[in-house]
């Protein structure tokens, strides 16, 4: 796959003498959902904003489908829809004015049946004439959403797109998003929520204090640093372990009936085998049942921000 | 050229205007009627004519002047400003569009408007004195560029003002001041020489005096002064608008 944004040592530092980013590299590949995760004031809104063009870089470069987005700015911008974090929109105009004032920003002509259909889509058609005041949150999002369509994008950004946003419109947005990732649109996306990475992005990156922790594909990464264990469930419960097992990192609950048996998934041997082996050894120890459960995204991201800030 | 952005911006910012154009023409027409009630009828009739033009008549250029002025700078300041205030500015910065299609748009929107306002006090005026055009080309000619150089100096104030105080502080204690000494209601001529002389320095009695010689061939300052300090004053607010731009002042951080 060939990358369609390449963003190479790209720094910011504000006004106020703040550095949003330290000198991040990313290559973001055609067609691919991507993940940006990172907890408040990590500077994912800061970097989407400096490839959109709303914020200057201070330092590095990015370019978009092989064009600058300072020397090249028209090439590069037309490509890139944005939905901005915030319910950034007028107040007196129509829905139906905004989008199309949308997509005439972005040098596109008239095409009522295309916005229609966005409108339709967006469960936004009835509301066309309504004015943006009188929308509820999730309207509004739906229309910052439709904006960013409205000029048939092929680089989608979406600035924390379901906070604050019910089950029904997440699932919308998803669906959404499916479609268009379909149709080959590049989807960028910046959240807290892991689940949310899970469940559609197809790489995660991990931003923490202006950083790029990682990039990676969402399975290898929980392959990568996720931690399995092995739940094991004994038939009659032991106040101690034998000696024979003394050397496997194992915890016994209260009850004295379960094992939890810790592994990481990066290492060559896990040890179940001959752990197993040892349990069958022993004695006192009769295994009644087992049982594996795999960490979540989410406490592979704690661990990751974490251990960054332990440096 | 994104042709299809600069439409965007102009027809969405004339838009704007349309939806309430009862307020938009109403408010100058009603208040062109006053100024001949008060001035033109009631104390105009004990004023002597000016340059042997009748006070009623004389006021014309510069009440247009006064509302196209107030007009050009309120409409163009509360159109970036309005934007910058919910943050939808994020669109027009994140658009394939240079700063001088932005400049175009909003400026040539608040510009026509004014000038449409401009236009119908003259018709209304028409209605309370026999008003005669004794350049007519001219006499446009110094309403473009009046509405065009003001609008660019509202859109510097939209830009600069943080906040709404700041927004209408500038017309208020700027432009009202300036257009109400520049000899709007008067002639020069008739105030003491020192007065004359401060008078001088204040951009509107340029505006004002070309725009009326365009109707009576009286001026206060010879027509050339008047076009070319339109003209340095249009020059500058260019200026200051493409430092403003250069520097993504209070647009981009
Ligand atoms: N205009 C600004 N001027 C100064 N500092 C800023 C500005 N915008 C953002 N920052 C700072 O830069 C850092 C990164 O902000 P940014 O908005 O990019 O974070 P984020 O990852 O999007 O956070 P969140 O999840 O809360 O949206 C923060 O410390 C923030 O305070
Ligand atoms: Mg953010």
């Amino acid at each position: 796959m060939q990358s369609i944004v390449s963003i190479k040592n790209l720094s910011k530092t504000y006004e106020s003498g703040h550095q949003a980013l330290h000198s991040v590299n990313l290559d973001i590949q055609s067609g691919e959902i991507l993940a940006l995760l990172g907890p408040n004031g990590a500077g994912k809104t800061t970097l989407i904003s400096i490839i959109c063009g709303i914020v200057s870089p201070t330092n590095g470069t990015v370019k978009v489908d092989g064009f600058d987005i300072i020397s090249d700015y028209r090439k590069s911008r037309e490509l890139i829809g944005l939905v901005p974090q915030e319910l950034t929109l007028g107040a007196f105009d129509t829905v139906w004015n905004t989008i199309n004032f949308s997509r005439g920003l972005f040098g596109k002509p008239k095409d009522h049946a295309y916005l229609e259909q966005l409108l339709k889509d967006l469960s936004l058609w009835d509301k066309k004439s309504n004015e943006l005041r009188t929308l509820s949150g999730g309207m509004k999002r739906r229309v910052l959403i439709a904006k960013a369509l409205s000029h048939e994008p092929r680089i989608l950004f979406l600035d924390e797109p379901t906070a604050g946003v019910d089950v029904e419109l997440r699932k919308d947005m998803w669906a959404i998003v499916e479609k268009l990732r379909q149709s080959g649109v590049t989807i960028i996306l910046t959240t807290h929520y892991i689940e949310e990475a899970e469940e559609i992005a197809d790489r995660v990156g991990v931003i923490s204090d202006g950083k790029l922790l990682l990039v990676e594909d969402k399975h290898d990464l929980m392959q990568k640093l996720g931690k399995k264990q092995l739940i094991i469930e004994l038939k009659e419960p032991v106040s101690e372990l034998p000696e024979s097992l003394a050397s496997y990192d194992l915890e016994l609950s209260k009850e004295g009936n379960l094992l939890t048996y810790t592994y990481d998934t990066k290492g060559e041997g896990t040890g179940i085998t001959a752990l197993l082996q040892a349990i069958n050894d022993a004695d006192s120890l009769a295994l009644k049942d087992l049982q594996t459960t795999q960490s979540s995204l989410e406490e592979i991201f704690v661990n990751l921000v974490h251990s960054e800030d332990d440096v | 050229m994104n042709i299809h952005a600069v439409k965007a911006i102009y027809k969405f910012e004339m838009l704007r205007a349309w939806k309430t154009l009862f307020q938009s023409l109403a408010s100058p027409v009603i208040s062109t009627a006053l100024y001949f009630v008060v001035f033109g009828s009631a104390i105009g009739s004990r004023i002597e004519n000016i340059e042997g033009v009748s006070y009623g008549l004389f006021i014309v250029p510069g009440l247009t002047m006064l509302s196209v002025l107030t007009q050009s700078v309120a409409n163009a300041s509360f159109g970036i400003f309005f934007p910058k205030f919910t943050g939808s500015i994020y669109e027009v910065l994140s658009a394939p569009i240079s700063s001088f299609e932005i400049l175009i748009g909003y400026v040539g929107a608040a510009a026509t408007k004014s000038l449409l306002i401009g236009l119908i006090i003259l018709l209304t005026a028409s209605f309370f004195v026999d008003l005669r055009i004794a350049h007519p080309v001219w006499m446009i000619a110094f309403l473009v560029l009046t509405c065009l150089s003001f609008s660019l100096f509202g859109f510097i104030i939209g830009l600069w003002a943080g906040n709404f105080e700041k927004l209408q502080v500038i017309p208020l204690l700027v432009i009202t001041p300036l257009v109400f000494l520049g000899g709007s209601f008067y002639s020069v001529s008739m105030l003491p020489p020192f007065w004359q002389t401060v008078t001088l320095f204040n951009p509107v009695l340029y505006l004002v005096s070309g725009f009326r010689w365009s109707f009576f061939e009286v001026s206060d300052v010879s027509v050339g002064i008047s076009l070319t300090m339109i003209v340095v004053f249009l020059v500058t607010c260019l200026g200051i608008v493409s430092w403003m731009f250069r520097t993504g002042y209070r647009l981009k951080q």
